[in-house]
């Protein structure tokens, strides 16, 4: 189990800070799902059918997926038959291997944005309503403002009434400069604008906020493409991020957003908000497992500084805390 | 919303077809066709336990009635299972006092503004209330502005007054509404949540200052199953007495709506079903059962019909369609008509069997009808009434005219003809209507 050593040894060598915040944002996350995985482990000390009954419930509850836990769980007896394993303790690593595979497929995940070396980095923030969009833009365009970058804001949501207040406010408290367009404008004519500004005054970061649509709105996401025409027309191979932002609180809906936007545009991440509620985020998961699409941030609660890149790693180990120790 | 679930489910149905009885052997499959529907619609796990197992019970129990094939049988029961966790009853909003008052509550963007918006724009138009909203998000940036926004749009007074404390504007909102004879009062709130101790005493504290009539829950229909933790923190605190569930539009299987009422018996009151301000609707659990199994709903359809279609237009049209005068003119005036009945997608969900022809998952691009409206009003009205008199250059001019194509106005044209050539068949009595 090289998994766990791992595990261990970032605790110990990685910043202490980034560990606690992760801690912190996870905990209520991680304590109802934790005291009932331990509960099963006492409550079975064999592996009987109905251990792993309560199992598929407990994954379940965690929204990772239906299709991913089923396929989970059948690995899993497997592995148990093959191994002769029947005590409960010793499958609680077991479990937490498995996670870690499905999630890393044999690949390589960087959570780092791809900075573009020649000209303005565009990124597009995309997602269906309420998800956070705008706040998520403020909070990354905060860090990149700390890192010493020179960031513009672009008010793409055109459509939602108060949002192009909402970014300007944001724009104020951070010191960003934002451009927006009339109410109710064209999304790409603003958009268009908004990158001359970048180009012309030598921005490094474009962050560009976009109205709130459900994937299966065939029009909003036909305006979806044609604002990654224009981006594209203007900065050849722009955008170089497009980050969709997903609600920690979805549930098995979140396949269909990933797969929808993924189709329209080149979705190169994903950011989960709000992880400090009770919800688990599971469904990222079964995305990176169906779509391919990882997870770059997390969002961990309100304040300007609760964004945090998403390390897979960690993200399982404040899952399961209890369990390594 | 649903319909995937439903797909699901029919799928189920029908490997009973085959069977001539079922029995403990066979209705095990089936019964994990139903679970795994279930839970990929985020229908809570608990409530999938317990559905199961009565639907499987029932199934396999005395109730067997002789003069229904299997199939049937189990359909009735998932139908009447399915209504049991819906709500048997369709929920009402009171709306008995002088001035009634609605707090809206929920986690981040759930929708509470935009629904504060929708509500007050239905029960005055429903019920000719005198609506005001109250502003009590003080803290996430442009919410107030937001809903200023939309009550400029639907000219309805917003009492703010910029930050302040929530349950002083809120006792002061309330007290202007008074004076101003205002009888009903929507309270909109920041989103919060639900384990967030200092926000939710907020609202406790506004809940003690004012009498509400209604405390209601803003839902996110594509909540997974941390819904029913969200539901239960608002509910310990402030005693809900129903929720709005949002965003009913997307393709969400919307499982939440099949476990709110059975886990916390708190009623759905109202849905979310577009952007547009008009976009609410009342929730009825069997007309709601219809559309999951695929049988359609009519009576929404025609009550629809009935709020926005000009009945003498409708009339007059139906009997020029009867003589074989039914010209562009009337079929501008019907596209007006159906128009209002908001987006077309819905409006095909909610036709029986629609599901069975595949069209349940149809999109409709709103902009293909906008071509045709445009080409039509690029016509003149003399062509609109003889369009036989459209050749080339009108033809030319009508495309430049509306942004379209000449082979667009074509086929616009002879999508026309055909229909003509339909209507003398019904007039001669060599056709029957299909439906």
């Amino acid at each position: 189990m090289g998994f766990f050593d791992k595990i261990k040894n970032i605790m110990k060598s990685n910043k202490q800070e980034d560990i606690i915040a992760y801690d912190h944002g996870l905990s209520k996350t991680r304590k109802h799902f934790f005291d009932k995985l331990n509960f099963l482990n006492t409550k079975y000390k064999q592996l009987t059918d109905e251990y792993f009954e309560e199992l598929e419930d407990l994954l379940v509850m965690a929204d990772i997926g239906v299709n991913t836990v089923m396929t989970f769980m059948d690995k899993l007896r497997e592995r148990v038959k093959k191994e002769n394993i029947t005590d409960t303790s010793m499958l609680a690593e077991i479990i937490i291997d498995e996670l870690f595979i499905i999630y890393v497929d044999e690949e390589v995940i960087s959570s780092k944005i791809n900075y573009n070396t020649d000209g303005p980095t565009v990124i597009l923030v995309v997602g269906v309503n309420g998800v956070g969009k705008t706040t998520t833009i403020a909070k990354l365009a905060n860090q990149m403002i700390n890192e010493g970058k020179k960031v513009l804001l672009i008010a793409g949501d055109t459509f939602r009434a108060g949002a192009v207040e909402q970014i300007i406010e944001w724009g104020s408290r951070i010191g960003a400069y934002v451009v927006s367009g009339s109410e109710q404008a064209d999304p790409s004519s603003v958009i268009y604008d908004g990158l001359k500004v970048a180009l012309d005054e030598k921005y490094d970061c474009v962050l560009i906020d976009t109205a709130g649509r459900l994937q299966n709105k065939v029009n909003l996401m036909n305006e979806l493409s044609k604002i990654n025409k224009v981006i594209g027309n203007l900065i050849p191979n722009a955008p170089h991020e497009t980050l969709l932002v997903i609600d920690a609180t979805t549930g098995q809906n979140g396949i269909s957003q990933a797969k929808a936007f993924k189709e329209i545009t080149n979705v190169t991440g994903i950011i989960l908000t709000k992880l400090d509620g009770t919800a688990k985020g599971g469904i990222v998961l079964a995305i990176k497992e169906t779509v391919k699409i990882p997870v770059k941030y997390i969002g961990l609660g309100e304040k300007l500084d609760d964004l945090r890149p998403f390390d897979i790693e960690k993200y399982i180990y404040g899952l399961f805390k209890g369990m390594i120790d | 919303m649903f319909e995937n679930l439903g797909e699901r489910l029919q799928k189920a149905i029908k490997n009973i077809r085959g069977y001539g009885k079922i029995t403990e052997d066979n209705i095990s499959d089936i019964m994990r066709e139903v679970r795994m529907a279930l839970l990929e619609a985020d229908v809570n796990y608990q409530v999938v336990k317990e559905f199961t197992n009565k639907v499987k019970e029932k199934a396999l129990g005395e109730e067997v009635r002789k003069s229904l094939s299997p199939s049937e049988m189990f359909v009735t029961i998932l139908k009447d299972e399915l209504i049991n966790l819906l709500g048997v009853e369709k929920a009402t909003l009171k709306l008995d006092k002088q001035m009634n008052i609605y707090m809206l509550v929920g986690l981040q963007g759930s929708g509470k503004t935009t629904t504060v918006g929708k509500l007050g724009n239905y029960l005055r138009k429903k019920y000719k209330k005198k609506p005001i909203f109250i502003a009590c998000d003080v803290y996430r940036p442009a919410a107030i502005d937001q809903l200023k926004q939309l009550g400029k749009e639907l000219d309805i007074y917003v009492y703010e007054e910029g930050k302040g404390k929530p349950v002083d504007i809120a006792l002061r909102g309330v007290k202007y509404a008074e004076e101003n004879n205002y009888d009903l009062v929507l309270i909109d709130t920041a989103g919060r949540l639900h384990i967030d101790d200092e926000l939710m005493n907020e609202l406790k504290s506004i809940s003690e200052a004012v009498t509400l009539d209604e405390t209601i829950l803003v839902i996110d229909s594509m909540m997974g199953q941390d819904a029913i933790n969200v539901i239960e923190g608002f509910n310990n605190k402030l005693s809900l007495t129903g929720t709005i569930l949002t965003k009913l539009d997307s393709d969400t299987r919307g499982g939440v709506a099949l476990s709110v009422r059975h886990l916390t018996n708190i009623p759905i009151k109202l849905v979310g079903v577009s952007e547009k301000l008009d976009g609410i609707e009342g929730f009825d659990p069997h007309r709601m059962v219809g559309r999951i199994l695929g049988e359609g709903d009519l009576l929404s359809l025609i009550e629809k019909a009935e709020d926005v279609i000009d009945a003498e237009k409708a009339k007059e049209a139906a009997k020029k369609l009867n003589k074989g005068e039914f010209d562009l003119n009337d079929f501008l005036e019907q596209l007006k008509q159906v128009k209002k009945l908001g987006p077309l997608e819905n409006i095909i969900k909610m036709i029986p069997g629609a599901s069975k022809l595949g069209l349940n998952n149809i999109s409709i691009d709103p902009k293909q009808i906008a071509h045709i409206e445009a080409i039509m009003l690029s016509m003149t009205t003399e062509e609109r009434h003889h369009p036989e008199i459209i050749k080339a250059s009108r033809k030319i001019r009508i495309s430049k005219g509306s942004g379209t194509t000449v082979q667009e106005v074509n086929r616009l044209l002879n999508q026309y003809e055909q229909m003509k050539k339909m209507m003398k068949m019904m007039k001669s009595g060599n056709m029957k209507l299909p439906f």
